[in-house]
């Protein structure tokens, strides 16, 4: 079944061998999985944290964590990211590298038109916006998935759509693959899809019966609202509505409340004064819904091509939900507004999330909502307003009745109407006419069935006669493997073989050898040529297919910032790259001890006529984490200094080391001030004793070697660099 | 704006205003359970192609077959028995496993004829 190897951190997702086997494989398990937190919460290097869940076997955390012992603190809810580009085979390598950033919910959103498919689709054809959800998808996914939860040491939830005019089939698909959560809501069908109503909520049942059944997690598609109406802050009463009608009706077809989840998003974003409609608005929800569970939105109703815009706007949604309650933070991938997402974006999202749950750990124990003043007020007005909602509905005639009349997604708040809210014919849509009443001999052999179920005399469960049904005999599922070989995954797979196996290297944003690239300047042009340029110099960069994704203007005559995008058209191969051997850096605490050990001290100075000193006096300075930090005494003789006068203070001053920095490099003038460090040192006899080190921006690790010196430093080097060469040779002359 | 729907709004809110925050919530969970009821009534004596093509992958019958057969079943005018009904009947009649009587359904319509009779 499904004794899969444990997968290598420093090893390539096999995708070919994923999809080996697939026709026997079944999920290792089924169902929702909340994160394990510990109540009195979580110790991790110098902190202790108070609302965090146990943190991964395997994970990377934020790039500041290197300042703290790399701790990388996973929050308390379940952290969604959305992945679908279209190639599944693809996607599963995404999945991994967000689950080593702490995604522990990974949403596939479904190709375009999937839900207007009046039953399943099968095998691995390639989607538009999204994904072809198959059998075949579904268990090379959650296989995958089996393997990453075991690598990063945490369940990963697993979901998608049940919706359109096929969701009860869906349903048991999830069901039967093991998908752990599903949004589903007949609403959405109704207003966004056009499926007709009646064929809709009679779906809805049976697809909702066999998710209890699953222990699938069910999302609402509420959120829709606000993202679809012109003014998404006005619709909040409705929200409450909708969230209201898709969960009673939940709960009365048998699905346990704690399975429930409320889609939520903020519906504002800054420059509107976010805090006095979102707040209230959380609040109300909470207070309604408060068996139910919030699944945290980020906003993506204003999200515009600029990717750090949006992710300030998901701190502020996340801080809404920190002030309230999540127990799913979703992350939208700040790239949404510009493109179908990128591998990496989806990692800035999860990180976004991160970040802040970090940051504003327990907040609740150090602020407070004020409830009594304006706050308490507004979501009190929103809940009234929520009730005399419903109450006209009751008294027009009911839901149906109020869909006809265009009830919901008006954008003008309730009780006002600016007529422009989707109405629906309930003789309309897609699938009208389509249901049927069940006869007083209506029987259905299986187990998870809802509504009315006569079962033959003789008989206790409903699927005895046919010996048990999938759902508890999975290997009794009959699986379809492709239907059509020219637009399967097997045959993608071949054409991307070189950049997955074949060690040809092209960037990719979304799919194997894509090539993708963004580039990101600012030209000193006004708008309306900046994009112009940009693409112009894109292709004399030799990029394919140049697209300007963002401009933003830094000033309307002064200039833009531009991003632009466009496609590699070569490949490298990985063998014709010369990677420097990497340089091991002892660890801090044995360099402090060897410093100390040996009393180490330095003379240093520039050398020429070179008047740069900057380089060097970072290299020196505590401040600016230079050697000193680590216990080194230097003594610095200043810029242009004859390499004679270093050679004197090192031995008058008793120094083991000299450390020269040289910038010029007109007519090789470093490399020959290196070399004559090297040769005076000889001369007088001292070579053996002194350790020699040259640093520059034209100088390289390479240069050692030919210039007679212990160690050379180029761009981007730290004063723990120059400790840890300076130890080293000391510990290979067996001074320590 | 619509003066009588607004008017009728200010008086609910009137009420709405007397309850308590707990009742309000209460309240609101009541209309809510009113609205669906009906719905859920609906849902429980109704079914459709889906739901049946969903029983139908639940007795182990593969997606396109089970989409052929509920096309018959639905012409014949039997859905309201229950596709996977239908289809436990074809098979107990003629002595075949399910699979095979999937087969014969989409193969021969006419074996749907006076099952139910």
């Amino acid at each position: 079944m499904s004794d899969s190897q444990p997968l290598d951190p420093n090893q390539k997702l096999d995708i070919e061998i994923i999809l080996e086997g697939l026709e026997n494989y079944h999920p290792e398990r089924k169902g929702w999985t909340w994160r394990d937190c510990p109540s009195d919460g979580v110790e991790m290097g110098p902190f202790h944290y108070r609302n965090m869940s146990r943190p991964l076997k395997n994970s990377i955390g934020l790039p500041a964590s290197k300042y703290f012992d790399h701790i990388d603190p996973q929050p308390s809810c379940v952290v969604t990211t959305e992945i679908a580009s279209g190639r599944f085979e693809d996607d599963l390598r995404r999945m991994r590298m967000a689950a080593w950033h702490g995604a522990d919910h990974i949403m596939v959103i479904r190709t375009t038109g999937q839900s207007h498919i009046d039953g399943l689709l099968e095998g691995t054809p390639e989607g538009v916006g999204g994904v072809p959800i198959t059998r075949k998808q579904l268990r090379a996914s959650r296989k995958a998935c089996d393997m990453i939860e075991k690598e990063v040491g945490r369940p990963i939830n697993f979901h998608s759509y049940v919706s359109g005019v096929a969701g009860p089939e869906v349903a048991v698909l999830f069901a039967e693959e093991g998908v752990n959560g599903a949004h589903q809501d007949p609403q959405y069908n109704v207003l966004y899809r056009n499926v007709n109503m009646y064929r809709s909520f009679v779906d809805a049942a049976e697809a909702k019966k066999v998710m209890a059944g699953a222990g699938i997690f069910q999302i609402d598609g509420a959120h829709n609202a606000n993202a679809t109406a012109k003014a998404g802050w006005l619709v909040m009463p409705e929200l409450m509505v909708q969230h209201g009608i898709n969960c009673a009706f939940s709960v009365r077809v048998g699905m346990k409340k704690d399975l429930i989840g409320l889609s939520t998003v903020p519906p504002d974003a800054p420059p509107a004064p976010k805090l006095w409609y979102d707040l209230p608005y959380a609040v109300a929800l909470r207070d309604f819904f408060s068996e139910f569970k919030m699944r945290a939105q980020q906003n993506t109703r204003y999200i515009e091509a600029d990717i750090e815009e949006a992710i300030r706007t998901h701190t502020i949604d996340t801080l809404i939900s920190m002030l309230t309650s999540a127990d799913i933070q979703s992350t939208i991938t700040p790239d949404e507004g510009r493109n179908i997402p990128w591998h990496y974006n989806n990692i800035r999202g999860v990180q976004t999330v991160k970040q802040t749950w970090a940051a504003l750990d327990g907040i609740k124990e150090l602020v407070e909502l004020k409830k009594d003043g304006p706050l308490g007020e507004m979501a009190r007005d929103i809940k009234e307003r929520a009730v005399a909602f419903l109450e006209e509905i009751l008294e027009i005639g009911g839901y149906f009745a109020a869909v006809e009349q265009g009830f919901f997604v008006d954008s003008a708040k309730y009780p006002d109407r600016n007529g422009d809210g989707i109405a629906r014919d309930g003789k309309g849509g897609v699938g009208a006419g389509s249901i049927v009443p069940r006869d007083p001999d209506y029987y259905a052999p299986v187990c998870d069935h809802f509504g009315d179920n006569h079962l033959p005399p003789n008989i206790q469960h409903a699927d005895d006669p046919i010996n048990g049904c999938t759902l508890c005999k999975p290997e009794k599922i009959a699986y379809i493997d492709e239907l059509d070989e020219e637009d399967s995954s097997t045959k993608r797979l071949e054409e991307t073989h070189p950049y997955r196996k074949g060690g040809m290297i092209k960037p990719e944003a979304e799919w194997a050898g894509d090539g993708i690239i963004l580039t990101q300047f600012f030209v000193p042009l006004p708008e309306n040529v900046a994009g112009v340029y940009g693409l112009e110099m894109a292709k004399k960069l030799g990029l394919i297919d140049p697209e300007v994704v963002n401009i933003q203007v830094m000033h309307p005559a002064e200039g833009c910032f531009v991003e632009v995008k466009g496609k590699i058209g070569f490949d490298i191969d990985v063998k014709a790259l010369k990677v420097p051997e990497k340089e091991v850096i002892l660890d801090e605490e044995v360099l402090r001890a060897a410093v100390k050990k040996v009393g180490l001290k330095v003379v240093a100075g520039t050398v020429g006529e070179d008047e740069h000193s900057v380089g060097l006096r970072e290299i020196l300075d505590i401040k600016h984490g230079g050697i000193e930090k680590y216990g080194v005494k230097y003594v610095y003789l200043g810029t242009s200094v004859p390499v004679d006068k270093l050679i004197d203070a090192a031995i008058e001053t008793g120094a083991q080391a000299i450390l020269i920095s040289t910038i010029i490099s007109h007519n090789d003038v470093h490399r020959m001030q290196m070399r004559k460090l090297a040769d005076l040192c000889i001369e007088r006899g001292i070579r053996d004793r002194i350790i020699l080190i040259a640093g520059g921006t034209q100088v390289n690790r390479d240069m050692a070697k030919e210039t007679g010196l212990d160690a050379t430093f180029g761009r981007g080097t730290h004063g723990i660099d120059v400790v840890n060469a300076m130890v080293k040779v000391l510990q290979a002359r067996g001074e320590i | 704006m619509d003066p009588v729907r607004n008017q009728r709004f200010e008086e609910r809110r009137q009420e709405l205003k007397k309850l308590s925050d707990e009742e309000l919530k209460n309240r609101f969970w009541e209309l809510c359970y009113q609205v669906v009821d009906p719905i859920v009534d609906l849902a429980r004596t109704h079914t459709s192609p889906s739901i049946e093509r969903s029983v139908l992958l639940r007795m182990g019958i593969d997606s396109i077959t089970a989409h052929a057969v509920v096309d018959q079943v639905l012409q014949a005018g039997l859905l309201g028995k229950g596709a996977g009904n239908v289809l436990l009947r074809v098979a107990q009649k003629n002595g075949m496993d399910i699979q095979a009587a999937a087969a014969a359904i989409i193969e021969n319509k006419e074996l749907l004829n006076g099952l139910f009779q």
